[in-house]
């Protein structure tokens, strides 16, 4: 009986301890971390339906022979919107083309959050299913996946671009492709 | 010179809280009472320097001094004041230093408030509440120095995000604040009970006021959120179960439960173990509440700049303060007795379904929230849960508990029986099936019928409840004798009736939002109309306008019923130049039936401009519902047996809210 008392008064504490653990296994899975493995791989074949016109597909060729930005982005993600003021002016700059992965989202809330903050795509994947997204290795968002003109996956970027990354990291990446391929 | 004051304040407000911790667990082991007396010197001086670090920091945000790095990276010279003095707790390092500030303020409130309490008690409870708080003022000074300078100082500041410089938003973390942290006192109580291994109804008495306190300062500041949430951020959304809204809900929800515990215990000496429990979850939430916040360890990984280090930190701290209370509570909690009994047809048995619903709702958003953190550390996948699961898990409970609030207050303490409350419970199933029955026929919706439903069956019970202690319909029921009676009901009565009817209209606004809401988007040019639930919205005008800190396309909306003027709305896109920043500022005409809300996206004169108008019923109902809980917990603080100042010791010591 006093045993029984003892490990009724100790549940608190010992699922206590479980979730602090978790806890600290959630604050050391940083996901910035870990290099992508598609890195210098070809872009995976993917055909999907185009986010403002249903009928019309964004596929792998939509991004050949120039280079792009493919920019993970839902109307669910409230850090979207802090790189979306840098990748308005980017699209004017015309240095790269900047496609959008729509990511588990619907087209009505989609379509309302462009409206709202502007739409700086070229074209856009809707890819609800997480079907492109899950070939990628996307595990948030925002990321962005930079192109080269050969369909090569030349860099991926975890978080938002901010202006400063973009001039020190994006901007200069894109710089060398275009002298490569000169 | 003056952030170097503010440095050193905190500084010393961090030696004083560890003195403080120690001389009063000290003093009260050796029964000294000058170790006591200092301890409580320390409480106040602590809070008076906390207090002069927040002033200064203030200070420095309303006088734009950019020397200091927080305020060159969070202000702007041509920001409104109001949102000068609200930026300095826009931010992580100045939120922070609130935090800090409450904690000591509550601690020093214990001091004055505190002097009819048992001095070994009192002293152990400010002494934890030192020991939290000397914590996070370390947390402060090493992870989150606000008072950091910067060099060379720029000539303006970076500014604040557009999004929060809102009127609602500015405003809603102090709220929040004095919610989360008003728990330490319960918490800082509980320890202090624990070591003594002695709880008793006067325990539960004293701690009952701090709970009501920080609970109606939650219900407030989680509102505030909403509002702000419901016309800043969404269109329509007026709660999107996002892992910051469910980690200030669940202290909530906790809280809540402490509130209806500490009612048995303080009436009839029960659940006094489960109360200690209680105390120490709904304050360790808050913790788990800052801890995600600021750690950024759930929100998003990408959200904003964010540091391991300083999660890590909070994570040590949670560990401590609640891994600490909880060790105390598995060894000392068998030392403390078990109240008196109670049958199963009675009013303990009311509130302690209200307990375990409220604990398996608050069980469900934190499974719901953290979900996908344990999947990441078993599977290393990344998931999401949205609403559906939610709306699906938590509304069942919550009708349920709704379902017994109607009933358990009626019931006496004890023992009684449910066979008594007969005629009353037959009106009731009446009221509410006839309202569930015409709702579910003209509204031709089941969902609506049943949420309207529920809300009526509520409100007949509190009615009765309320009837009863009034005695109206009894003998001598003229309107004077009435209003006697009503002057003579103790503050908890009203602030029962307030706070269960105000469930009820809460309830019927998230019913009506949920199951009536329309909208309608089109693309429209000067002199075209759209419409949505009977209303006609013409586009009137569109022209180029300014702001102080930004530019502005402002569209005139005139809004018609047949041929009736309705209202004319402004609807606004905003460009903040320094930021960089588009909002969309929607327009709002609201009446207690429903909010007609429309906004503009983009567009020119030549294509039109995308509009979108929202009808939305009954939705501040769901913040008119917080208000009135809110309002039954201050009516209920003013209940004169809650005295807590030495002077009205003297006032009966009867058991408070036995009726």
């Amino acid at each position: 009986m006093k045993m029984s008392t003892l490990l009724v008064r100790t549940v608190p504490i010992v699922i206590f301890i479980i979730i602090v653990v978790f806890l600290a296994i959630g604050l050391q899975r940083d996901p910035r971390i870990i290099p992508t493995e598609m890195i210098d791989r070809q872009l995976p074949d993917f055909a999907l339906s185009e986010l403002h016109v249903e009928e019309a597909t964004v596929s792998k060729w939509d991004m050949m022979g120039q280079t792009t930005l493919l920019n993970v982005f839902g109307s669910w993600c409230a850090a979207c919107i802090t790189e979306h003021a840098t990748l308005m002016e980017v699209s004017k700059l015309g240095a790269v083309q900047i496609i959008g992965l729509n990511w588990r989202d619907t087209r009505p809330d989609a379509l309302a959050w462009l409206e709202r903050f502007g739409d700086p795509y070229t074209k856009i994947a809707f890819d609800d299913e997480s079907e492109l997204a899950i070939e990628l290795g996307v595990t948030g968002a925002p990321e962005t996946f930079i192109i080269g003109p050969d369909g090569r996956i030349r860099y991926k970027q975890f978080g938002p671009i901010t202006d400063e990354v973009w001039v020190t990291t994006i901007a200069p990446i894109v710089q060398a492709i275009a002298e490569e391929t000169e | 010179m003056l952030a170097e004051i503010g440095q050193i304040a905190l500084i010393m407000a961090l030696l004083l809280g560890l003195l403080q911790a120690w001389s009063g667990l000290r003093g009260a082991h050796i029964r000294q009472p000058q170790l006591i007396a200092f301890a409580e010197r320390a409480a106040i001086a602590q809070a008076l320097l906390c207090v002069l670090a927040f002033a200064l920091l203030a200070l420095m945000f309303m006088t734009s001094d950019f020397s200091v790095k927080l305020v060159a990276s969070h202000s702007h010279t041509t920001k409104p004041l109001i949102y000068k003095f609200s930026g300095t707790w826009g931010n992580h390092e100045g939120s922070m230093l609130l935090w800090v500030m409450i904690m000591a303020v509550f601690g020093a409130a214990i001091v004055w408030f505190g002097q009819t309490l048992p001095a070994g008690l009192r002293a152990r409870a400010i002494a934890v509440q030192g020991l939290v708080g000397a914590g996070f003022t370390a947390f402060l000074i090493f992870t989150s120095n606000p008072f950091a300078r910067l060099s060379p100082a720029p000539l303006d500041g970076a500014g604040l995000n557009p999004l929060l410089q809102d009127p609602g938003l500015a405003f809603h973390p102090p709220f929040l604040y004095l919610g989360y942290v008003g728990f330490s006192v319960a918490f800082s109580f509980a320890v202090a009970a624990l070591i003594e291994g002695r709880v008793d109804a006067m325990w539960a008495r004293w701690v009952r006021p701090w709970v009501l306190l920080a609970w109606s300062f939650l219900t407030i500041g989680i509102a505030l959120g909403s509002v702000w949430a419901y016309y800043e951020l969404g269109w329509g959304g007026w709660w999107f179960w996002d892992p910051v809204e469910n980690v200030s809900f669940m202290p909530w929800l906790a809280g809540t439960a402490l509130l209806h515990s500490t009612l048995v215990a303080q009436s009839r000496g029960s659940f006094m173990r489960w109360t200690l429990l209680l105390s120490i979850l709904t304050f360790s939430l808050s913790l788990v509440g800052t801890f995600i916040v600021r750690s950024g360890v759930l929100t998003s990984v990408h959200a904003f700049a964010v540091d391991p280090g300083r999660g890590m930190f909070i994570l040590v701290l949670l560990g401590l303060a609640t891994g600490g209370a909880l060790l105390l509570y598995a060894l000392r909690s068998g030392q403390i007795e078990h109240g008196a009994g109670f049958e199963m047809e009675s009013r303990e048995t009311g509130l302690a379904l209200n307990n375990i619903l409220l604990i398996c709702a608050t069980a469900t958003v934190f499974l719901g929230t953290f979900y996908p953190l344990i999947i990441d550390a078993l599977t290393g996948a990344k998931i999401t849960v949205g609403p559906p699961y939610f709306n699906m898990v938590f509304a069942p409970i919550m009708a349920l508990l709704i379902v017994f609030m109607a009933i358990g207050p009626l019931l006496k303490w004890r023992r009684d029986q449910l066979s008594r409350l007969g005629p009353k419970l037959l009106v009731m199933i009446g009221v509410a099936g006839a309202v569930a029955g015409l709702v579910g026929l003209f509204g031709k919706h089941v969902f609506g019928g049943l949420g309207l439903g529920l809300a009526a069956w509520l409100i007949a019970g509190a009615s009765f409840n309320y009837a009863g202690k009034l005695r109206l319909g009894g003998s001598a029921s003229t309107v004077a004798n009435l209003w006697q009676r009503f002057r003579q009901l103790p503050g908890v009565a009203h602030g029962f009736a307030l706070a269960h009817i105000g469930l009820a209209v809460t309830v019927i606004g998230i019913t009506g939002m949920s199951v009536w809401a329309q909208e309608s988007v089109d693309r429209l040019r000067i002199g075209e109309q759209i419409s949505v639930a009977g209303y006609d919205f013409r586009l009137d005008e569109v022209r180029a306008t300014r702001g102080a800190n930004y530019q502005a396309e402002s569209a005139r909306m005139i809004v018609r019923r047949g041929t009736r003027l309705v209202a004319v709305l402004n609807a606004e896109r905003r460009f903040y130049p320094v930021e960089r920043n588009i909002t969309t500022e929607g327009a709002m005409d609201v009446s207690a039936a429903r909010v007609l809300y429309a906004a503009i996206g983009e567009g020119n004169a030549a294509e039109g401009w995308i509009v979108r108008v929202y009808y939305h019923p009954l939705v501040i109902w769901i913040w008119l519902g917080a208000l009135f809980m809110a309002a039954g917990g201050f009516v209920s603080l003013a209940d004169r047996r809650f005295a807590l100042r030495p002077k009205s010791a003297a006032a009966p010591a009867t058991g408070i809210a036995a009726e």
